[in-house]
């Protein structure tokens, strides 16, 4: 078997706090295989988006091991193994949406001709060309996140994490980017991790889906998601597609019913 | 942009009727007495006139105001000292140098702020205590000190002026480089960005409409400074020195022509900086 591109044994992280140690993550063991997309699904305060930032090294866990792509994590962030995708689209508005594309690149230390060429070829791939001179706030709020993502793949990663990407957008919109979200995944067979808190969204996109619950934050269910690699928009009425739905509704009503 | 002007004109209108008011109620007095020792008795428009046309009033109406600028402005030239444009020179070279190294110690020193918080702490008390003292008291004693140096001209007055510039900037830019949100670092650090890195590409920029504000405040302080340090030494060039023999001899006129022009350059130096504001906004996509 494949190195695994992410691998958590007994992983834990505990925020001391005011109030008393909030446990943030409980004994989460994970193995994403690379070329993966795996959705993090559950409510708010079930370290979801924590756990992603342990990946991306903006958290240190506080116990347990965790290897990205064979190394630590800040290895890997050193290494710039992987792109990450805000839940806002965090553009610089002074810097045209091909100067933020580029941004990464620019602290990679590439050429100008070839930071350039690789953005242009980043803002095709999220359907942006042509909008490489307008400043952030003259495109949509879809389109901001479109070029968050393009700016997040110019690395050329292996790894693509993504904090609820497409959390503050209305849903017409969200099911575009969906789609499109999954053609870029065929297109490039990057490893995805996706935070969630939609049960559509997640079974549309993943190949397995982790459930998790708060207070300890903790992974409480993993759902396979067999899909295939083809998946238009209708296959949401499929009745496949709503017995994962259900099963993955059981797994976040089960961790709630630990609350008391 | 029309619907701006009114108020603006409204104002503005508003400002002279009540200055001509008050020059003819503060000089009423003074003419009063003149005419009784004439023994004369003039009637009310004749005495409204004489107030409005008095050579020392105590408060002269405003077109005595603009006749006596553009005279003093145009009449004599520039190197007579009695030309107006040969004082503004003198006080705004001084300016420019003192706000040129005000602003620049304002930079520097907000940029160590930002990066060793310890001085946050161990500095901020005294760059607060520094602003607390008037300068009006300290300009003295930093021009004799510097004299006694063998510093004189305008090198003195730019260090007053200096030392007026570099708080407002250092204050702003505190805020401004300490600006951006996590998000924008977090952004930075998913890429390994070095501190210098994540200075020049996100600190600086987003500190920049901070340091305009800082620069414009700067700016209109730099000509108070210079004119308050030309007071002590009693200087022979300069509107700070106009000011003070216009007091010595009673000449009101003379004084209000010096603060006109002091106005003046204040609001051009400010009017600038907002045009190079807008200029560096506009490069920075700002919305038009």
């Amino acid at each position: 078997m494949a190195e695994p591109a992410i691998a958590a044994r007994n992983l834990s992280l505990v925020f001391g706090t005011n109030d008393g140690p909030v446990h943030a993550l409980s004994d989460v063991n994970i193995d994403i295989a690379p070329g993966e997309f795996i959705s993090l699904i559950g409510p708010s305060g079930c370290g979801k988006t924590t756990l992603l930032r342990v990946i991306a090294d903006l958290e240190k866990p506080t116990g347990g091991e965790i290897r990205v792509n064979g190394v630590t994590p800040e290895e890997a962030r050193l290494a710039r193994d992987y792109g990450y995708v805000f839940q806002a689209p965090a553009l610089f508005p002074w810097r045209t949406i091909e100067g933020n594309v580029m941004l990464p690149l620019q602290i990679m230390g590439l050429s100008k001709a070839e930071r350039q060429e690789r953005a242009r070829k980043q803002l095709a791939l999220v359907n942006l060309s042509g909008f490489e001179r307008k400043f952030p706030w003259q495109l949509s709020g879809g389109m901001q996140q479109r070029a968050s993502i393009a700016r997040a793949l110019a690395f050329e990663p292996k790894l693509l994490l993504m904090d609820e990407p497409f959390g503050a957008l209305d849903e017409i919109v969200r099911d575009h980017l969906n789609e499109q979200l999954l053609k870029l995944w065929a297109a490039t067979r990057k490893t995805v991790v996706f935070v969630t808190h939609s049960i559509p969204e997640a079974v549309f996109l993943s190949t397995r889906i982790v459930v998790m619950s708060p207070r300890p934050g903790r992974i409480t269910d993993i759902v396979d998601c067999d899909l295939g690699p083809d998946r238009p928009l209708e296959i949401r009425e499929t009745s496949e597609f709503l017995r994962i739905a259900q099963r993955v509704r059981e797994g976040l009503r089960a961790g709630h019913s630990y609350e008391g | 942009m029309r619907a701006s002007i009114l108020p603006v004109l409204t104002v503005s209108a508003g400002i002279v009727v009540l200055w001509y008011l008050g020059a003819v109620w503060l000089n009423w007095q003074v003419v009063w007495d003149m005419q009784a020792r004439a023994g004369n008795a003039p009637d009310f428009a004749t005495m409204v006139s004489l107030t409005l046309s008095h050579a020392r009033p105590l408060l002269p109406a405003p077109h005595q105001v603009l006749t006596e600028t553009w005279n003093s402005l145009t009449g004599p030239p520039i190197t007579s000292p009695r030309s107006l444009v040969n004082h503004a020179i003198v006080t705004l070279s001084a300016a420019l140098a003192g706000f040129g190294l005000g602003s620049l110690a304002g930079v520097l020193l907000a940029v160590a702020i930002i990066h060793v918080r310890a001085l946050e702490r161990s500095l901020m008390p005294w760059i607060i205590a520094s602003q607390a003292v008037p300068v009006l008291a300290l300009a003295p004693i930093v021009i004799v000190a510097l004299g006694a140096l063998g510093m004189t001209g305008l090198m003195p007055k730019a260090i007053i002026s200096a030392y007026l510039c570099f708080f407002p900037v250092a204050i702003g830019m505190v805020k401004g480089l300490a600006a951006p949100d996590a998000l924008a670092r977090d952004l930075l650090r998913t890429y390994s960005a070095t501190p210098a890195q994540v200075f020049w590409t996100l600190r600086v920029p987003t500190s920049l409409p901070y340091l305009f504000a800082g620069l414009k405040v700067a700016v209109a302080a730099a000509v108070v400074g210079a004119i308050v340090a030309e007071l002590p030494t009693g200087a022979q060039a300069g509107l700070g020195a106009r000011l003070l023999a216009g007091s010595y001899f009673g000449q009101t006129l003379q004084i209000w022509s010096a603060l006109t022009v002091a106005a003046v350059v204040s609001a051009s130096l400010v009017g600038l900086l907002g045009l190079a504001e807008r200029l560096v906004a506009r490069r920075m996509g700002a919305r038009a």
